[in-house]
């Protein structure tokens, strides 16, 4: 995986709450069998009509994915299947971080396997970033701030380990394979 | 003093969680189905890695299969699309390259990969069990810590039979009472859904308990089990006892002879403790549980059907209900509905059917619905055909198919029309998911066929 350390960008905020795996990519688009090429199904019921025409109106097709690359949320939002092409859809469309009052535990785990930072905000700054779609905002992993333009620095939570695999670049398999001695033992003492 | 959850736990723990890293914990079954591998064996191949213990992994192919009958790989190329076509191969392709058991279309073990664990007897109590799929949640209902992965960590557990984990809060869902007629497992976990939210079990895993669970079946128990994510926690366990004892009793892979006098004594040592605390606890009563109907995009956002539907309170609910052509303070009853769907992991047991089919015997599916009935296994399809609820289904009017998650998930071919409104036995409502467009209204088996013998969405209890 490659190091991050710092996101910096403009949001987009898209205000519903319970965004749901289905709705980051429906299950049609699941018959691949690669992690390639998903940004164009991201949201795909709410980007596209009937005709596969884009809908001008709907805010993720009027941003520039290079310059937005910070999502803000609803409440809850993740929800629902395991698919890790929730993340994978994300993060080729070009978004690089969530901000939510609350992000599903599975999404949250598969987002962050991928470099893509979920992050869980009081509500207060929730409303905020909420009402001012576009606000430039920085992320510093390390440090584990948000500094928003007109807004206090705020704290983030992040675990530890995901922390200190994504500043360093770490493959979470490769800290597995390194205890597979350990994980011999368990299995010989075990029976497994 | 432990809870079940702590000692499931406990007893899998590799190497402790510390401050800085997550505990590795031991899997005990990992099963697979064609949809969420391919991209973890890619990861197999690309790295030159094996899959570490093939012994403990178990494949099925479920999510894109058509329900329509084939019987080899040529007359599938006929009925189904390039892309799950492609992905069925795929996995065909890996188990024989990895090593794994893969239960495939011509085998008399297949069917959705929740149903199966527990059909063969390989679900069993005291396990760690997952899959990358969320509803892996079922396999709790034997004693299980069972909960779905995404695909990287497919990869992990392939690799390595172990996973990083912080070990989850527990949250304690005390149910008692007893259970009223026209009310069933289904209208249990909606109630619960309903009162804690969609988010309101995030961060934990839930202990299912009291008396209104000890008298539930196994398959009853499996479908509370099966919806715990829908309220945001990946784990839902029930403690075994005598009912999880006598189900895997005859089950072909269940443990035999001495191992089994053994397995029994462990298994009994799993209940929580007396006096075992949990980080958050919740009591319901059960006996005047109605039959539960959703009217949102969400699970939680679900009545009893004889309620009316609820005001948005925020513009999420809003646009649901606009999504679903309803308006708070009417009734569900009597909108009209288009497609009945009796299946899923949720719903595609035995005992499902034969729910189904009693309510139905010698009466007829309203003409304006198409109903679908599809079974969760093979081995259910044969049993129900053995005692004839096949006939009962096609006599009424339904279609009878071969076993999958079809209208669960749309990706197979079936799928409700757009626009239309289906009343379904699956687990989740959300936009799109049974197909563009289509209005899911999710509830128990009974109330889906009263459904779709009215030709709206219906009380089950008028038939009685
Ligand atoms: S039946 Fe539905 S919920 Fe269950 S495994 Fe299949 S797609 Fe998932």
């Amino acid at each position: 995986m490659e190091k991050i350390s710092h996101i910096n960008s403009k949001t987009v905020s898209l205000p519903l709450s319970d965004i749901d795996t289905d709705q980051i990519i429906p299950a049609k688009f699941l018959t691949t069998t690669t992690k390639d090429g998903l940004g164009k199904y991201l949201f795909s019921s709410w980007r596209y009509d009937d005709a596969g025409n884009l809908i001008e109106d709907f805010i993720i097709n009027q941003i520039d994915p290079t310059t937005h690359q910070i999502l803000v949320t609803g409440n809850n939002f993740g929800c629902g299947s395991s698919r890790e092409h929730a993340p994978w859809a994300l993060v080729d469309f070009g978004f690089k971080a969530v901000i939510s009052t609350e992000i599903a535990d599975i999404f949250f785990n598969n987002a962050l396997k991928n470099g893509f930072i979920p992050i869980v905000v009081n509500h207060e700054l929730h409303k905020y970033l909420l009402e001012n779609s576009g606000v430039e905002l920085a992320i510093d992993i390390e440090a584990q701030t948000l500094s928003i333009k007109d807004y206090d620095k705020v704290h983030f939570e992040i675990e530890p380990f995901a922390k200190f695999c994504l500043l360093n670049g770490v493959d979470q398999l490769g800290f597995l394979q390194n205890e597979i001695d350990l994980i011999h033992d368990f299995e010989s003492k075990h029976g497994k | 003093m432990n809870s079940i959850i702590d000692k499931l736990w406990d007893a899998h723990v590799v190497k402790p969680e510390t401050d800085e890293t997550p505990a590795i914990i031991f899997i005990d079954l990992h099963l697979i189905h064609e949809v969420t591998s391919p991209q973890a064996f890619s990861l197999l191949r690309d790295k030159n890695l094996k899959v570490r213990r093939p012994d403990l992994t178990l494949a099925t192919m479920d999510h894109s299969i058509p329900t329509l009958p084939f019987k080899t790989m040529q007359e599938l190329e006929q009925i189904a699309d390039e892309a799950p076509v492609k992905q069925l191969k795929q996995i065909i392709q890996n188990c024989k390259d990895f090593g794994i058991d893969l239960k495939t279309f011509d085998s008399p073990d297949r069917g959705i990969v929740h149903i199966i664990g527990p059909e063969l007897g390989i679900t069993q109590p005291g396990k760690t069990i997952v899959c990358g799929d969320s509803h892996t949640s079922t396999h709790g209902a034997f004693g299980a810590l069972a909960f779905g992965i995404g695909t990287t960590e497919v990869g992990h557990v392939l690799a390595t039979q172990c996973m990083l984990q912080r070990k989850p809060k527990t949250f304690a869902i005390n149910l008692d009472g007893v259970l009223p007629k026209g009310a069933s497992a289904k209208d249990i976990i909606l109630k619960v859904i309903g009162e804690i939210g969609v988010d309101g079990g995030t961060g934990y895993a839930i202990e299912y308990r009291g008396s209104a669970i000890r008298s539930l079946s196994m398959e009853e128990r499996m479908t509370v089990c099966n919806m715990t994510i829908e309220a945001g926690a990946r784990a839902g366990v029930i403690a075994p006892d005598d009912t999880t004892f006598e189900y895997l009793a005859d089950k072909p892979l269940s443990p035999k002879g001495k191992d089994w006098d053994e397995a029994i004594n462990y298994w009994k040592s799993l209940p929580s403790d007396e006096n075992a605390t949990f980080d958050r606890e919740l009591s319901i009563d059960v006996s005047n549980l109605s039959p539960m109907v959703t009217y949102g995009t969400n699970p939680g956002m679900v009545v009893s059907i004889d309620s009316p539907i609820p005001s948005a309170k925020n513009d999420s609910a809003s646009k649901a209900l606009k999504y679903m052509h309803l308006e708070s303070d009417a009734s569900l009853q009597g909108e009209k509905v288009d497609v009945v769907f009796i299946g899923s992991c949720t719903n595609g047991r035995l005992s499902d059917l034969e729910e189904s089919a009693k309510l139905l015997k010698g009466k007829k599916v309203n003409p304006s619905v198409r109903m679908l009935v599809v079974p969760g296994s093979q081995s259910i399809k044969d049993k129900a055909e053995a005692i004839g609820l096949d006939k009962i289904f096609i006599e009424a009017g339904a279609e009878w198919r071969e076993p999958g998650c079809s209208m669960c998930i749309a990706m197979n071919g079936d799928f409700v029309p757009e626009g239309g409104l289906a009343v379904s036995t699956s687990n989740r409502n959300f936009e799109g998911r049974q197909g563009s467009k289509a209005r899911t209204v999710l509830a128990s088996p009974i109330t889906a066929t009263a459904s779709a013998i009215m030709g709206h969405v219906a009380d089950p209890r008028q038939f009685i």
